[in-house]
């Protein structure tokens, strides 16, 4: 495969600027002074990216963190402050559902109109339309005006538009998660087969699972800057940890403010895994073998009525095993100071691959104290005769 | 499948790089617009297919409304100004002649007044897609003209009524203040729909100006008045220099056929030409700070 880039993205910033003032009377009254009164926000900052044809690029990052903001810069809705966007080939958006729906006009109509926005031509649009609304599954209400149309309906005719213009590039914005199972699951068909047509496809999207699952490559995007990019079980990774570092700071400041609350202030203060035969490092264990999970847990205030759940995960954060004091029948004594807490797993019957040690402290009604998305990490070797995450030992036999 | 995709990518390869969005410039920005807007002249025609019928959707007269309004300023000119204050006496077919003149401004009201209001109007669309945004304002000069051709043809089957239908040499006014009058009209649209995402007031600042400027026309009353009670002649070359008015003087010598004897300022046919080359001017510069504004549309709006 020849590597075409089909988006280049250089020295990209974007500023919104914050008015503060609202009124006519307060612009005029403060006019000399009116830079008080003005908040820069920088949505974009020193973004470079390239888009190599045929690749599936998804976007993610915590709300208000630029992805939509790109992505409508990509799309050429919203003008750079500085720096460019060069592009080549034919561009569809997905932006929000039913942009161009007009109210008033029929499904038909409003076909016609989209297609005609997204760059088709009449005769290309009258070639496809069959399929459109076939694709849509809403050949009784086509004739009906758009107003009377379900939101699900909404972007099942608009998707079955998006998909029918031929792009070249694709821009998601968050839409697929309107439509039903059986729709949804036909648009990501689609969105299969157009990867294998070589189209690019950029997708923003809080589904961390479906970026890991459908795209080349993650952007992780925070304040504007790009904060990881590649594979997307890295990037998700930053992004995960990320997110749990933002929900520390809360916490944190959340018991800065009720210091009576000093449970808050109970956390791990270390977390490891050992194997038989390993010390310290990622231990590498074979299926069957037991693997120790040690805990360090720091209170101090005392904490009265509280637990330990412990889980495995997959590198992409898919929960596999969770297991929890309470489920295991242990009460766990007041704490007030640093105790040693270990679980032993005496057989891991885990697919063979890399896996992570997450591990939470709950209070007694169940509110997370302290959570650790990936405390260790260790992998799992097997024979390679089954891939998957469990292990089971299989036997085939011919009769 | 591999072909397809190796396929796609080749043929990717041989398209240049382009800049997403419009390009800036002054005059190589000119050249890309007018590009842009005529690839997208399908886009425009469905988008004024989409003005005319969801204008008066849903309701049982449709179409038949966009004539009311008109037909009911000419019921209430005729009536008050022709009968009652006397101006019929002294303007000879004065229905006809109100009409001719309502046509004309009708046009340049609608195009100005409806096409002010146009970019907000789809901001649902300038926010989610990129467009040459010009095709909004454009759309809205469509569905006028369309408006426009139904009244111009009440406008000759009165004319026939009356047994005054115009024909030969005088119908070259008309094309020409036709330009005229869409050329201002676009040229205004244009600006004040831009202005308008900025400052929301000038749809009602516009609304205003509109409604003073139909009586700064001989719409309701002739020319023969106006330069009875003008002596002045700097203030009649102000009158005059109103290239609405100079339109509506030239429908008038179109479609007037009972004042071929009333005075006409001299050389209306001159001044219409100089009228409509400013007006092209005037259409380019106000595409050019369209061009300049739009940039911000889709976070002001």
């Amino acid at each position: 495969m020849s590597t075409t880039p089909v988006i280049r993205i250089e020295d990209l910033s974007k500023r919104f600027v914050i008015r503060k003032e609202k009124s006519l009377k307060e612009r005029l009254l403060n006019f000399g002074r009116s830079n008080l009164h003005k908040e820069d926000f920088w949505a974009l900052r020193d973004v470079d990216l390239e888009i190599e044809a045929g690749t599936t690029v998804g976007l993610v990052g915590p709300n208000g963190s630029g992805k939509s903001t790109l992505l409508k810069t990509i799309g050429g809705i919203i003008q750079p402050t500085t720096g460019s966007v060069l592009l080549r080939g034919r561009l569809a958006a997905l932006l929000e559902l039913g942009a161009g729906f007009h109210p008033d006009l029929t499904g038909r109509e409003n076909v016609y109109l989209n297609a005609s926005i997204l760059g088709l031509s009449r005769q290309t649009t009258d070639r496809y339309f069959d399929a459109i609304v076939e694709f849509s599954g809403i050949e009784r209400f086509i004739d009906t005006q758009v107003k009377f149309y379900s939101s699900g309906m909404y972007v099942r005719l608009a998707f079955a538009v998006a998909v029918h213009v031929d792009p070249d590039i694709l821009l998601v914005d968050e839409v697929l998660a309107v439509g039903d199972e059986p729709f949804q699951r036909k648009c990501l068909e689609r969105i299969r087969t157009f990867q294998k047509e070589g189209r690019t496809i950029i997708l923003v999207s809080h589904g961390l699972d479906q970026v890991a699952e459908f795209c080349d490559r993650a952007v992780v995007l925070e304040n504007g800057r790009v904060a990881a990019d590649g594979a997307p079980e890295d990037a998700l990774m930053v992004l995960r940890a990320d997110f749990e570092v933002a929900r520390q700071a809360d916490l944190a400041r959340l018991a800065a403010a009720s210091p009576q609350d000093a449970a808050a202030a109970a956390r791990f203060t270390g977390i490891s895994v050992r194997s038989d035969d390993s010390e310290g490092g990622r231990p590498v264990v074979d299926e069957g073998e037991t693997i120790t999970i040690a805990m360090e847990v720091r209170s101090d205030a005392e904490l009265r009525d509280w637990s330990i759940e412990v889980g495995i995960a997959t590198p992409l954060g898919n929960p596999l095993f969770v297991t929890t004091t309470e489920m295991l029948g242990i009460d766990l004594a007041p704490l007030q100071g640093t105790r040693q807490f270990t679980l032993t797993l005496p057989e891991v019957h885990l697919g063979s691959g890399d896996y992570a040690v997450r591990t939470t402290l709950r209070s007694g009604d169940g509110a997370e104290i302290h959570y650790v998305p990936v405390g260790a990490q260790f992998s799992v070797r097997t024979a390679g005769s089954s891939r998957g995450h469990v292990f089971m030992p299989a036997i085939f036999e011919a009769h | 499948m591999d072909t397809t995709a190796e396929d796609r990518a080749a043929a990717l390869a041989l398209e240049p790089m382009r800049s997403a969005g419009p390009t800036s410039g002054f005059f190589r920005g000119t050249v890309q617009s007018v590009r842009d807007i005529v690839a997208q002249r399908e886009l425009l025609h469905l988008l004024i297919l989409r003005e005319l019928k969801s204008r008066y959707k849903d309701s049982v007269l449709g179409f038949a409304w966009s004539l009311m309004r008109p037909l009911a300023l000419l019921l209430i000119y005729y009536v008050a100004l022709g009968q009652f204050l006397g101006a019929a006496k002294s303007i000879p077919s004065f229905a006809i002649f109100v009409y001719t003149g309502l046509t004309a401004w009708t046009l340049f009201n609608e195009i100005v007044l409806q096409g002010t209001g146009s970019i907000v109007a789809n901001s649902g669309l300038i926010k989610k897609v990129y467009l040459p945004r010009e095709v909004f304002p454009l759309s809205v000069v469509g569905s006028a003209l369309f408006n426009f051709a139904i009244q111009l043809v009440i406008l000759l089957l009165a004319t026939v009524v009356a047994r005054e239908v115009p024909l030969g040499e005088r119908w070259w006014y008309f094309p020409l203040s036709l330009a005229v009058l869409v050329v201002f009209g676009t040229a205004f649209a244009m600006l004040l729909s831009a202005v308008n995402v900025y400052l929301r007031d000038v749809q009602y600042i516009v609304e205003i100006f509109l409604m003073v400027f139909f009586w700064a026309s001989p719409i309701v009353y002739s020319w023969a008045l106006v330069s009875n009670a003008i002596d002045d002649p700097a203030l009649e070359a102000v009158y005059l220099s109103n290239p609405v008015t100079l339109a509506v003087l030239g429908f008038q010598q179109t479609f007037w056929v009972a004042g071929d004897g009333e005075p006409v300022p001299p050389d209306l046919g001159t001044r219409l030409g100089i009228a409509l080359a400013v007006g092209i001017v005037v259409l380019w510069l106000c595409q050019r700070a369209f061009a300049r504004l739009q940039s911000n549309f889709a976070q002001e709006l």
